[in-house]
């Protein structure tokens, strides 16, 4: 199963509109998607809900885990990784 | 007198009546169900409703506070959507057979718990969130009036042990004079959306609610977050003066707000509001709008079963004439489409609904709307002695101006002919939204009295971007020389014909943009109420012979990053 680790670097985490955006990408796929806050070691949850997501609890500086598994997998993890690595487009 | 110390949360002195808001608490009992289909179809329902509820409080904030607040609505929709919290209230239902109510109670407060449960304030203060959902729903599904807040019918500060932001937006603006809650932080939605509507507030304020009886004077300072029930003589004197003090300041900045938008050289341009209602109305005269530029009537469609009778639309109309007394409205027809489906207007989601049947384009099947609207709009503005503008949405041909022309004629005969007195001022304008319309401009002009530039819709169509879609939403700048070129096309074009134009999108309550909107000739801004006073201001620190070197440079530049660069260095 395709996985990929990423940092997240914008200052409000995985929260508001990064999380919200971050929702919203996963949405587009097809295919699950999980994500993992790695930092602090909690199990991973499904990307495409935003409650789920807030209640990883990622904040500026964290390690995440994403999985993706199914249609079009591989192109979800690129899009979700190139969503956190450009800051969430800000 | 008693003397409680909170947290500063919105500057301002307030002096008034106590009003202990007591949220409707609602309880969702649990019991067996027979039927959990018919639990789950109420719930949809309830969801539905929910949806509408938070658009309307989206549109209110937007109007009355901003687009930061207005986003808070936003994402409680959100929630609305999530699967797994739906996957949680489904199998509640189905497998525990239990009524919709407790199902979401349950569900809701599993991540509301988990939510506060976090270490870090602003996860915390999402549980907030997730609950001011649910009580929204629980509401909807027991048939309880939306909120207590419209219930307070006289000037009052406000007090309560905490308030969600549908609380605080629900309040009747002019009732409010001051906030304190017992709970909440001074980065709560509460404390921005007061700051945001300009009322005294003070947060995590140790009030006992039940020892303080209705109408007890208070005194509220959002300064230094002191609060004081039944002050003394003395005290009372002091914060009377230091009120009094304060209001002078603020109407300073408000005369501000109601002097002329001038530039250095003289140059007048008009500063209106985009309104979605009466009460926006109220709020954009106190912001100081020369009029309105842009009033959506779309709140009159949304959220039932049938089209609303011309006697219903007359009177929302004359009320808003009433209030701008004489000053100018740009009334927008219906602008609806399948992003927004309305069955009884035979709306129907679609695959492309900014493509597809909607906003002037259902006259080919639905002319009696339209028809009924610019009837309704003249015999209102006939009453009220209005300066109505009627304009048209996504026009992007030459005989769709003709066959609404039509329907207007056709209604003014038949008004006439039954004695209704008519408006004595009328213009007949359209929003340059596509491409098209602003390319064929020249065309245009001949055959309108004015036009209002959508910068939003302009741009997503032009640059061929959805705005929803977050992967490529970045990528919808007016700033793209493209966009500016149509608007510089769009105003030559009606000055040549000595017509006016406005611009009611996003972009005319842009400071940054002000300079390049001056320089290209730009008649009229019309922005939500807030971004008035800041817009005038920066309007009056420039000259027009300066803009129209800027707007003449910008336009000449290849990219969207080049123009913002530019104007960063000419208007730092």
């Amino acid at each position: 199963m395709p996985a990929l680790s990423l940092i997240v670097n914008h200052p409000a985490g995985l929260h508001a509109r990064p999380a919200a955006e971050f929702v919203k990408t996963a949405v587009s796929f097809p295919c699950a998607i999980t994500v993992r806050n790695v930092t602090d070691d909690k199990p991973p949850v499904n990307a495409k809900s935003i409650l789920s997501v807030l209640t990883l609890g990622v904040n500026q500086g964290y390690e995440i885990e994403v999985t993706a598994e199914g249609e079009r997998a591989e192109e979800a993890l690129t899009a979700i990784a190139e969503l956190v690595n450009n800051n969430f487009g800000e | 007198m008693k003397r409680y110390q909170g947290l500063p949360a919105s500057g301002g002195i307030a002096i008034g009546p106590a009003w202990v808001y007591r949220p409707v608490r609602v309880q969702a009992e649990r019991r067996g169900v027979q039927h959990p289909d018919e639990e789950w179809q109420r719930l949809e329902e309830a969801i539905h409703q929910a949806r509408v509820q938070l658009e309307a409080l989206r549109t209110r904030a937007l109007a009355t506070a901003g687009e930061e607040e207005a986003a808070i609505f936003e994402a409680h929709a959100l929630f609305l959507d999530d699967v797994e919290l739906l996957a949680r209230v489904r199998q509640a239902i189905f497998e525990e057979q239990i009524n919709a109510e407790a199902a979401v109670e349950e569900s809701f407060e599993h991540y509301a718990a988990m939510l506060q449960a976090l270490d870090d304030a602003y996860f915390q203060a999402r549980a907030q969130d997730v609950r001011d959902v649910k009580m929204r729903l629980l509401r909807i599904l027991m048939g309880v009036e939306d909120s207590a807040a419209a219930a307070l019918d006289h000037p009052a500060i406000i007090l309560a042990e905490d308030l969600t932001p549908s609380d605080t937006i629900q309040f009747p603006r002019d009732a409010i004079l001051g906030l304190a809650t017992v709970r909440g932080g001074p980065t709560s939605h509460t404390a921005i959306l007061a700051r945001a509507l300009g009322v005294p507030a003070v947060v995590s304020v140790p009030l006992d609610l039940d020892a303080i009886p209705a109408g007890t004077t208070v005194v509220l300072d959002g300064d230094s977050g002191e609060v004081l029930t039944s002050p003394t003589t003395v005290v009372l004197a002091a914060a009377r003066s230091k009120e009094r003090q304060w209001q002078q300041q603020r109407e300073e900045a408000t005369r501000h707000a109601h002097r002329p938008a001038l530039t250095r050289d003289g140059h007048q341009v008009e500063v209106v509001a985009n309104i979605g209602g009466v009460e926006d109305a109220r709020q954009a005269l106190s912001m100081g709008a020369e009029g309105v530029g842009l009033f959506r009537t779309e709140f009159l469609y949304l959220d039932r079963t049938d089209m609303p009778g011309e006697e219903e639309q007359i009177e929302v109309y004359r009320q808003v004439f009433e209030l701008m007394e004489g000053r100018p409205v740009v009334v927008r027809t219906l602008d609806i489409g399948g992003d927004k489906p309305a069955p009884y207007l035979d709306v129907e989601p679609e695959p492309n609904p900014f493509l597809g049947w909607r906003a002037i384009r259902m006259m080919d099947r639905r002319p009696d709307v339209l028809g009924s609207q610019l009837r309704a709009l003249l015999v209102a503005a006939g009453q009220t002695d209005a300066d109505l503008r009627i304009m048209l949405p996504l026009v992007s041909r030459l005989d769709e101006i003709e066959q609404a022309r039509a329907l207007l004629e056709e209604a003014r005969t038949s008004l006439m002919a039954q004695d209704v007195p008519l408006p004595g001022r009328l213009q007949f304008g359209m929003m340059v939204e596509t491409p098209a319309a602003a390319l064929l401009a020249h065309h245009f002009a001949r055959t309108v009295d004015f036009f209002s530039i959508g910068t939003n819709d302009l741009t997503q169509y032009t640059l061929a971007v959805d705005r929803t879609n977050e992967r490529v939403a970045h990528l919808a700048s007016p700033y793209h020389p493209a966009v500016l070129r149509l608007i510089a096309m769009t105003i030559e074009a009606a000055h040549a014909r000595g017509k006016w134009v406005g611009l009611c999108g996003e972009f005319a309550g842009d400071v940054q943009a002000v300079p390049l909107l001056l320089g290209l000739g730009l008649d009229e801004f019309s922005m939500a109420p807030v971004s008035i006073p800041a817009v005038k201001e920066d309007i009056r620190r420039w000259s027009l012979s300066l803009c129209r070197d800027i707007a003449q440079k910008a336009l000449e530049l290849p990219t969207t990053e080049a123009v913002r660069r530019y104007l960063q260095e000419v208007a730092p």
